[in-house]
This record gives C-alpha cells, sequence and structure tokens, in this order.
C-alpha cells in the first residue's frame, strides 16, 4: 500500500516585505494579517516584548484573563461559536503549562486554537532557567502542529502556517513557542501571501462511486438512521445535513458535540445518543440496519461497548479524517471526503433520482412507528417538586424564556448532560461544551470568549457549583473587560456526576464528593454570592421553585455580567444512562 | 507480524519525536528504527519496522499521514522491496579459535574490520535471517558487543 499525500500549492503570489522591526511587532502584524481581532493573553518575563507590541495595535483587542486556563477556554470559546481560530498566548514556564489542558481539550474536540507562548532565551534552552518547560516537547501529543521559531525571519511563515493548519481539514490546535531574544531581534519581514506545506493536504473529497455506493445502501434500508457529530459543524455542513436528511427521510441523532448540526425540533430528530442520550436515539441507533455515521468518531460515550454497537447493521462512516475511519469501529462503507461537498453531492444525486426535500415524512412508516413509540414509553422526563428547584426544571425555564436562541456553555458533569438533553438546540455553534476531555471549569470562561466573538447574542453558561470554582477567577475578566456571560451555577454542594457513580456503583460511599461545609451543614458554602460581590458582578440566589422564573428574567435582563446561584437537591441522577462498557440494552431508566 | 514502513519526513526540529511519540502514545510497538538523510536535503527517509496485526497497521499509517510533517509513506509489503541491516559485532577470538571464526565470515560474507589480541571487529550486511543465522554462530565464540542499524528498504519499482 502506497499513502502519498500531494503538496499543497507552491506560492506563486510574491510576498509582502514589511517595514524593519522587532520579532515581537512582526509577529503581532502577522495576527493582524490573519484577521485576529481579539487574543486572551495573560503576560509574563518571556512574552513581555509581545504585550508591548500589542498595545501598539489598532486591530487587536487583549483581554487579560485572570488564569492562562481562562484564556485558553476563552479562545477556545471563541472559536468554537464562530469556526474562527480562537488565540491565546502565555509566558514560559507556569503560564505555558496552565494552558496545556485548554490545548488538549482544543484537540480532543477539533477546536481551531493558535497558542502562542514566549519562551527563553535561545542561549538559555535547555539548561534549567528560570521558569523555562520544554513546551514544544509537553505539547506533542497533543496539538496538530507545533513550532519552536528559532529564526527570526521564520515568524511570518511560521504564524500563516499554524493558522492554515488550525482552522482548515479536521481542526485542530497549534502552539508556536517563541524566544524571549527572538522577539527582540530585528529584522525585515517578508510575508508570504501562500502556504506550501507539502505533507499536508486537508482537503479531500469523496468521488462519486462512494457516494452512489452510498445511495444504493440508502434504497435497500428499512429501518436507517443517520448518527452525525462535530464535524458536520466543523465542517460548515448543517444546512447540507438537513437537506440530506430531509430528502432521504432518515431520523437523525447527534452525539454532544454534534449537538446544534440538526435542529432537535425537527420531525426526524432523536435528538442526542450514547451514555446519557436518549432511549429512543440509542434503540434507533443500535437497531437500524444502516447507519450513516457522518463527522463522529464512534466515541465510547457514545458506543459503549462499540463491538455490540449497531451490531446488526450496515455502517457508512464519512469523516475528513482518514484516520478516523476503521479506528474504533470497522464499517462497511467507510469514506474520506469533506462533508459539506459529500452531502451536497449526496443531495444532487437524490434530487435527480427524483428524492425531493419532504415536509411530512412517509417513506419508512414501520421504522417510525416503532421509534414513535419509544419516544412515548421513554421521553426524557423528571420527577418535579412542588418547592424544591429540579436542576432539569431550571434548564426547561431557561429554554423557554430564551426560545431556545441562546448560546449555552457548561462545565462537566451532570449539569452538562441536563443542558444538552431539556434545552432544545436548533443552531449549530449554540452549544458549547468540553465532550471529549471533559474539563471542568470550561464553562465560564468559554462563555466570555463566545460573548466577546458574538456580542449581541445571549451566552449562558449553565454550570454546576463544583466547576463553576474551577476557574472562578475569570468573573473579575468578566467585569473588568464588560464583558455581559450570564451563568447560572446548578449548585448541589457536590461533585454530582461522581455522587451518581457513588450511589449507582459505590453503594452511596462518599469519596470527596462533598463540596460544602462538613463542619456546618446548613451553610451553603461557598457563598457565591459573596463571591460575587467581591468580584463586582451581580449574583442572587434562588432557594425556591416560585422565585425562579422572575430571577432567571432578572438575569437575561441584566446588560452586564450575572450569576444566577439556584440550590437544587444533590441526589437527583441524569437519566438515562448506559453504564461505561455496556450496551443499550442496559440502560437504567429509573 | 512485523511489517516494513518507509516514511519520508521533513528534517526538521522535532519531526523524530513526533513520529516516536505517536507510536507510544497509542499504544504501537516499534521493532527498530532507522534514519538517513535522501537525495533531497530537506527531507529525511525513516524506516520502520513495526509489529501489528493489518488493523494496527492501518491506523499507523494513517496516523502517520496526518503529521504533517510527514510527506509520503510507505508499507512495503513481501516481494516488494528489498531490505537490508548492518551490524558490527565484536566476538571473542583467540589464536584458537580465531580461523573458525574467520572461515564463518567468509561464507557469510562479513568483513574482518579490526583485529586484537583476543578479539575480532566484524561487519555484516544482509537480511534479517542472515544476520540472525549467523549471530548464532557467532555465539558460540562470544559476542562482546553488538550494534545494528535496523532494517532500511527500498522499494523493487516506482509503483
Amino acid at each position: 500500500m502506497k499513502t502519498k499525500k500531494t503538496s499543497s500549492k507552491s506560492p506563486k503570489a510574491a510576498p509582502d516585505r514589511g517595514q524593519l522591526t522587532d520579532g515581537a511587532s512582526i509577529l503581532v502584524n502577522c495576527l493582524e494579517r490573519e484577521g485576529v481581532d481579539v487574543i486572551f493573553a495573560y503576560p509574563g518575563g518571556a512574552s513581555m516584548p509581545i504585550h508591548q507590541a500589542l498595545t501598539k495595535s489598532k486591530k487587536i483587542r487583549v483581554i487579560l484573563p485572570r488564569h492562562e486556563q481562562g484564556g485558553v477556554f476563552a479562545a477556545e470559546g471563541y472559536a468554537r461559536v464562530t469556526g474562527k481560530a480562537g488565540v491565546c498566548m502565555a509566558t514560559s514556564g507556569p503560564g505555558a503549562t496552565n494552558l496545556i489542558t485548554g490545548i488538549a481539550d482544543a484537540y480532543m474536540d477539533s477546536v481551531p486554537l493558535v497558542a502562542i507562548t514566549g519562551q527563553v532565551n535561545q542561549d538559555m534552552i535547555g539548561r534549567g532557567a528560570f521558569q523555562e518547560t520544554d513546551m514544544f516537547g509537553l505539547t506533542l501529543p497533543i496539538v496538530k502542529h507545533s513550532y519552536l521559531v528559532w529564526d527570526i525571519n521564520d515568524i511570518p511563515r511560521i504564524v500563516k502556517e499554524a493558522f492554515h493548519i488550525a482552522q482548515s481539514g479536521r481542526p485542530g490546535p497549534v502552539l508556536i513557542d517563541i524566544p524571549k531574544n527572538i522577539q527582540n531581534q530585528r529584522a525585515q519581514p517578508i510575508y508570504p501571501k501562500e502556504v506550501a506545506l507539502r505533507g499536508y493536504n486537508p482537503v479531500v473529497k469523496a468521488d462519486d462511486v462512494a457516494i452512489n455506493e452510498m445511495i444504493g445502501l440508502i434504497q435497500g434500508a428499512k429501518k436507517p438512521v443517520i448518527y452525525c457529530g462535530g464535524g458536520v459543524i466543523t465542517g460548515e455542513a448543517s444546512k447540507e445535513l438537513l437537506e440530506f436528511a430531509e430528502r432521504t427521510q432518515i431520523p437523525v441523532t447527534t452525539t454532544l458535540m454534534g449537538i446544534g448540526s440538526f435542529p432537535e425540533t425537527h420531525p426526524l430528530s432523536l435528538k442526542w445518543l450514547g451514555m446519557h442520550g436518549t432511549v429512543y436515539a440509542n434503540n434507533a441507533a443500535n437497531e437500524a440496519d444502516l447507519l450513516i455515521a457522518i463527522g463522529v468518531r464512534f466515541d465510547d460515550r457514545v458506543t459503549g461497548k462499540v463491538e455490540k454497537f449497531c451490531e446488526h447493521g450496515t455502517i457508512i462512516h464519512i469523516d475528513i479524517d482518514n484516520s478516523e475511519l476503521n479506528k474504533n469501529k470497522l464499517v462497511r462503507l467507510p469514506i474520506l471526503s469533506d462533508l459539506k461537498y459529500a452531502l451536497s453531492r449526496a443531495n444532487g444525486i437524490l434530487e435527480k433520482q427524483g428524492l425531493k426535500r419532504a415536509k411530512s415524512f412517509t417513506r419508512y412508516p414501520e421504522w417510525y412507528k416503532l421509534i414513535d413509540g419509544w419516544k412515548k414509553k421513554h421521553p426524557l422526563s423528571y420527577n418535579d417538586t412542588p418547592d424544591a428547584i429540579q436542576p432539569q426544571h431550571v434548564i426547561k425555564l431557561l429554554n423557554e424564556l430564551t426560545k431556545g436562541e441562546a448560546i449555552i456553555t457548561t462545565g462537566v458533569g451532570q449539569h452538562q448532560m441536563w443542558a444538552g438533553q431539556f434545552y432544545n438546540y436548533s443552531e449549530p455553534r449554540t452549544f458549547v461544551s468540553s465532550a471529549g476531555l471533559g474539563s471542568m471549569g470550561f464553562g465560564y470562561p468559554a462563555a466570555l470568549g463566545a460573548k466577546v466573538a458574538l456580542p449581541h447574542k445571549e451566552v449562558i453558561d449553565i454550570d454546576g457549583d463544583g466547576s463553576f470554582l474551577m476557574n472562578v477567577q475569570e468573573l473579575a475578566t468578566a467585569h473588568i473587560e464588560g464583558i455581559a456571560a450570564k451563568a447560572i451555577i446548578l449548585n448541589n454542594q457536590h461533585l454530582g456526576m461522581v455522587v451518581q457513580w457513588e450511589d449507582r456503583f459505590y453503594s452511596s460511599n462518599r469519596g470527596h464528593t462533598f463540596l460544602g461545609d462538613p463542619r456546618d451543614l446548613k451553610r451553603i458554602y461557598p457563598d457565591y454570592v459573596e463571591i460575587c460581590k467581591g468580584f463586582g458582578v451581580k449574583c442572587e440566589r434562588v432557594l425556591h421553585k416560585k422565585d425562579l422564573r422572575a430571577a432567571v428574567q432578572r438575569m437575561l435582563d441584566s446588560k452586564e455580567a450575572y450569576v444566577l446561584d439556584v440550590m437544587t437537591p444533590y441526589t437527583e441522577h441524569v437519566l438515562p444512562m448506559i453504564p461505561a462498557g455496556a450496551t443499550y440494552k442496559d440502560i437504567i431508566t429509573e | 507480524m512485523r511489517h516494513t514502513i518507509s516514511i519520508l519526513v521533513e528534517n526538521k526540529t522535532g519531526a523524530l519525536a513526533r513520529i516516536a511519540g505517536m507510536f507510544s502514545g497509542r499504544g504501537f510497538n516499534i521493532d527498530t528504527l532507522n534514519v538517513g538523510p535522501t537525495l533531497d536535503s530537506s527531507a529525511s527517509r525513516m524506516t520502520i519496522v513495526v509489529r501489528g496485526d493489518d488493523k494496527v497497521l492501518e491506523q499507523v499509517t494513517k496516523q502517520l499521514n496526518k503529521l504533517v510533517d510527514v510527506i509520503d509513506v510507505q508499507d512495503f509489503h513481501d516481494e516488494e522491496y528489498v531490505d537490508r541491516e548492518l551490524v558490527l559485532l565484536r566476538v571473542t577470538a583467540t589464536s584458537k579459535t580465531r580461523p573458525e571464526v574467520m572461515q564463518i565470515c567468509d561464507i557469510f560474507r562479513a568483513k574482518i574490520i579490526d583485529v586484537q589480541a583476543d578479539t575480532l571487529a566484524i561487519e555484516l550486511t544482509g537480511s534479517d535471517n542472515k544476520i540472525r543465522k549467523f549471530l548464532t554462530l557467532m555465539d558460540r565464540f562470544g559476542i562482546k558487543e553488538l550494534t545494528r542499524t535496523g532494517k532500511v528498504a527500498l522499494p523493487r519499482s516506482n509503483d
């Protein structure tokens, strides 16, 4: 087997020559040329020259997070709602290592990110200098690509390549580590117009043979399901997916990353599948005779025991990343392609075959009937209470009051699952969540980044008390920078998801999952109202169901950052639940 | 099963670390690894012998191709390529045993490249089989030191 990469275009357009200046200014000029309008950057010794250069930029807004992890999560939030690369920067050593969780997060969820780190002087590298870490080496397994700048003249090429790599194909994070002495050196930059990378050719298009084979398989199917993921969103293929589903009349389930790629209010929507997905989505995907997997990676949280997943069905897998095909699951028809291309090509062929876009769906009556039965028997539900506030109720109410049009970010845990279950998403890039890495503390900084990118959108972080506390310092960023990102803390004084697993698998023995004050159980701890006060951010606590609607409305009406601390019972479990490594038949519904 | 993979890679800092790290990070095993320059000074060629079934090999190839610094990946199948390995070894050889060692070297077309009072330094190139057999024979005399290049491979034709 020979798998040759064809090289990208060779540079043709004449490069631009800039003024003689220092490396830091060259870097900033390059960022401006890439259209960067905001950078989340925390300064330090080894990145100071770049901050000095940034003070002179008229195009780039610099937002100072209060922790580098907040900065990188904010950059991810920016990237996830726009599709443009988010940019963050930190100094060498601890500043740089604080970015690592965010870089890994972006890698797992295929988020375009350019992370810039200062490095000690070239002649100090490898000598254990103050605040030195081998950032290039540390991040190797969690970046799409990385650079250690070794020559000032390489800066323009490297920055251009970094943005190209981060944003094209399957997006991902790119690191640029730049020694301080290079930031201070002077040179006349030459800005290339094009990128020439012979080992990188991200644009792949399915051939018609594969697409026709897929359509042939669809024609023979009786119980088909589309299972689509984040690839549809990053591939900007949501419109094509909707058309494809309406032409073929095949029900659609998404992954957590794929939420918003297909409108959940659509009659063909099964919402999402997996560990905490709907019963009907899991049943449909597993009992399908044809599963069309689009921009997904057969993650274990989706498939459970992967050998048993859709065991008797034929599987088609379309993805832009060749390494995802046949990685976790061997499939009948792997199709390597840009998704927008593959779906629009398929739509064209379906059109020619006379398959019109349907408004009512009649093609698979038996299959729809079976699915409807599951929907009726196992809708997403919870036991509501008259006074205590159930977390699911909060999200349902938020969905009602925002008409499902807000951008929701989340932390990681029970609240994240409920935010996926009880809010109805109809647009891509409206559910912003750390899915692959599952990074607690993601929610609020991501909301800041999203709000900065789209200031006219309502952006709300649905968070847990554990997750929110992990980046609570970003309340300062919100206040000082005037970023009106909201947060609802579903505060149950516990690490709810771990508690749920303790209840289910460890006889409710609590292993350090209580976050309150064990010496004073009546007290709500920590006191977010007081914390927010200290940061200058408005906050109110809600204890009773009757007060909730007005409180949520006050939060929505606020023109500035606002935190709603909603007390919820810790006894509530996220359901349904397929235990890790189990199959859809083992689903727990009560 | 053992596979020989030939990788054309950008001659850049960190390229080797990226490739080696991909193997360890994804749980693939490297048997031998060899890196050297090519006609194009901006690229290096790596020859890697990997252990694994077809599924592992498919992933290895795809993951290698995914790396930006990797220009080309060839997975050689039997008969499609020729391969050789170079071995240098120092073997105990007293005045009594020296003639026999030299005789075996002759048969294997190995070269004696250094002679000391009680050892011989030997250079051998060849295929896996030949090298294994030679080393088994030398074992009797006592191999003092051994260094191997790992396999290098060349396709028989262009396609």
